[in-house]
């Protein structure tokens, strides 16, 4: 037996067949038109361009004003010379920061899943451990990074701790209230269709929580190069940090702002990628807002 | 107690022993810093195998409260509650499929991994748990929409969905926590008819919770009427219509209008 008649709600949704014959899959009705979306990015782009330009005159008005000390405030032409010149130099330091800030991540990624997913499936560790992630937020790094310079010395090992240190809180407490935000109903669901505690992990509460752990991400990148720049200001031999330290001692000022332009560039590029990541990793957060 | 008014003829109601589901003088209370609050009180109720028992009652009655009872997601403060004879709650929660008021799909899974999770959370391989998903897709109309979003789908498509997940659970026991209530009333009233031809194709017994009179009588082979918190069974009417049935001979008889105004009195004479 043909179980039933062909559905046929009320209200018709993209791509649903109406009457007899489906002729276009939904799918195929329901993506965005790649132009469209790409005229939509371009748009969105350009008020953030607009204040940078506008900001960049205005920089580049108050540095020429007679005042104003060349040693203290290089204009954006004197940085652009700067990066242009010492580019080779720059790019080795940045190189390094990049490293110390990439490899950073990880580690608090890592360490702040394992966190984040232990205090979520034990509660008596969720509530022991709690107050004692807020506090980790609460150390002051600047005056930790010397210590661990003394504690790991000169290398590669100061940077990363520090890094991993304020990258760990915003990521593990992102997941862990992603990892809680699974609504009771669909909780019960799962319990009734036989899912044990980790099949529901897995299958429900970590992609669920996908979203917030990309936000935590998010905060992460833009403070991952501030912590590898104190690493390096409390005691390295390379990076951007050691090489803006210097500069500003030797009173090079136009290499300062070329490094903390870099410096920015590196943030803001790593807040870009994660936005990108998440778009290839969360594609249904789009789908549903397309809808709505 | 609870007056037990029987409506229709008696000899065909199915005895004790025989009841696939069985409550007997279930009582459940919830306790909050406000104070006590009596959800049922010595509820009796009974559906034998392969029948459509609908349970409706005023908003607070103890409804949805009665089905997790039934699913084993929590347990009565006294009486007793057998699904295909377990009592015992991980004998219920495995005899039981329940599907929740809202469709609740996963955002990120298709409409076909969505009903595949089903089989998937009782250790199917993915691949495995799609092929077994897919027929049933076919069968119901809904071949075209299995790769499709959750968001992409209308609110009557993802309530099909989730009907076929709960399917997929494969148990002997539906449980329907007012399936339709989120609908608009042309999509419920085209999903109660599909409701009606997927229970004759695939037939379970079901416990169907609504608030809607003639929802609970088009669907059920017997209405049992619940009075307001602390809900009891105020009359149990049988529904002598052949199923599946059609909705426009259905409702416009003159016997289904009778018990729809039966029904209706028994709800409003529990509420003073």
């Amino acid at each position: 037996m043909t179980a039933t008649s062909p559905p046929s709600d009320g209200r018709a949704t993209r791509g649903e067949p109406r009457g007899t014959a489906a002729e276009s899959t939904p799918e195929a009705a329901a993506r965005p038109h790649r132009p469209a979306a790409r005229a939509g990015a371009l748009r969105r782009a350009g008020p953030p361009v607009l204040l940078v330009a506008a900001g960049l005159v205005a920089w580049q008005g108050v540095a020429s004003l007679p005042a104003v000390d060349d040693l203290t405030l290089a204009s954006p032409l004197e940085t652009r010379a700067a990066l242009g010149r010492d580019l080779p130099l720059l790019a080795d330091a940045a190189l390094v920061t990049l490293l110390e800030v990439v490899l950073g991540l990880a580690l608090a990624v890592a360490f702040g899943a394992v966190t984040a997913i232990a205090m979520h499936l034990v509660h008596p560790l969720r509530q022991a451990a709690y107050p004692v992630l807020v506090a980790s937020q609460a150390i002051p790094v600047v005056v930790l990074a010397p210590l661990f310079v003394l504690a790991f010395d000169y290398g590669l090992a100061p940077k990363l701790a520090i890094v991993a240190l304020i990258c760990f809180f915003p990521v593990t407490v992102n997941l862990l209230d992603g990892l809680g935000s699974v609504e009771p109903e669909l909780r019960k669901l799962m319990r009734s269709l036989g899912a044990s505690r980790l099949s529901t992990l897995r299958r429900v509460e970590l992609p669920a929580s996908l979203p917030s752990l990309f936000s935590g991400l998010r905060v992460a990148a833009t403070v991952s190069v501030i912590g590898a720049v104190f690493g390096e200001w409390a005691g390295a031999d390379a990076g951007l940090g050691r090489l803006v330290l210097l500069a500003n001692n030797q009173l090079q000022t136009p290499r300062v702002y070329a490094g903390v332009v870099l410096l920015t560039l590196m943030a803001v590029a790593l807040f870009v990628l994660v936005g990108l990541a998440e778009r290839i990793a969360v594609p249904w957060r789009r789908a549903g807002r397309s809808e709505a | 107690m609870p007056t037990q008014l029987k409506a229709a003829d008696t000899e065909h109601r199915t005895p004790e022993e025989t009841a696939e589901v069985a409550l007997s003088g279930v009582t459940r209370r919830f306790s909050s810093p406000r104070g006590e609050t009596l959800a049922l009180a010595g509820l009796d109720l009974a559906a034998a195998h392969g029948e459509v028992l609908s349970v409706v009652g005023p908003s607070g009655c103890g409804k949805s409260t009665l089905l997790e009872l039934v699913a084993g997601l929590s347990e009565p403060d006294a009486g007793s509650v057998a699904v295909a004879g377990a009592t015992a709650r991980e004998g219920r929660l495995a005899a039981c499929a329940y599907m929740p008021q809202r469709d609740l799909l996963l955002p990120w899974r298709s409409a076909l991994t969505n009903a595949a999770l089903a089989l998937e959370v009782q250790g199917e391989r993915p691949a495995a748990a799609r092929a077994r998903a897919e027929p049933l897709f076919v069968r119901f109309g809904l071949a075209d929409f299995a790769r499709a979003l959750p968001a992409e789908l209308s609110g009557g498509m993802r309530q099909r969905v989730a009907f076929l997940r709960t399917l997929l659970a494969g148990r002997p026991v539906l449980l329907l926590d007012e399936p339709f209530a989120a609908l608009d009333s042309i999509t419920r009233a085209a999903m109660q008819e599909w409701l009606a031809e997927a229970l004759a194709a695939e037939p379970r017994t079901v416990v169907l919770v609504t608030h809607d009179v003639r929802e609970a009588l088009f669907l059920g082979d017997r209405v049992a009427v619940l009075s307001p918190r602390p809900g009891r069974v105020v009359v149990e009417l049988d529904v002598p219509f052949e199923r599946p049935r059609r909705r426009r001979e259905t409702v416009t008889d003159a016997a289904f209008a009778a018990l729809e105004e039966q029904a209706l009195a028994a709800l409003e004479g529990s509420g003073r």
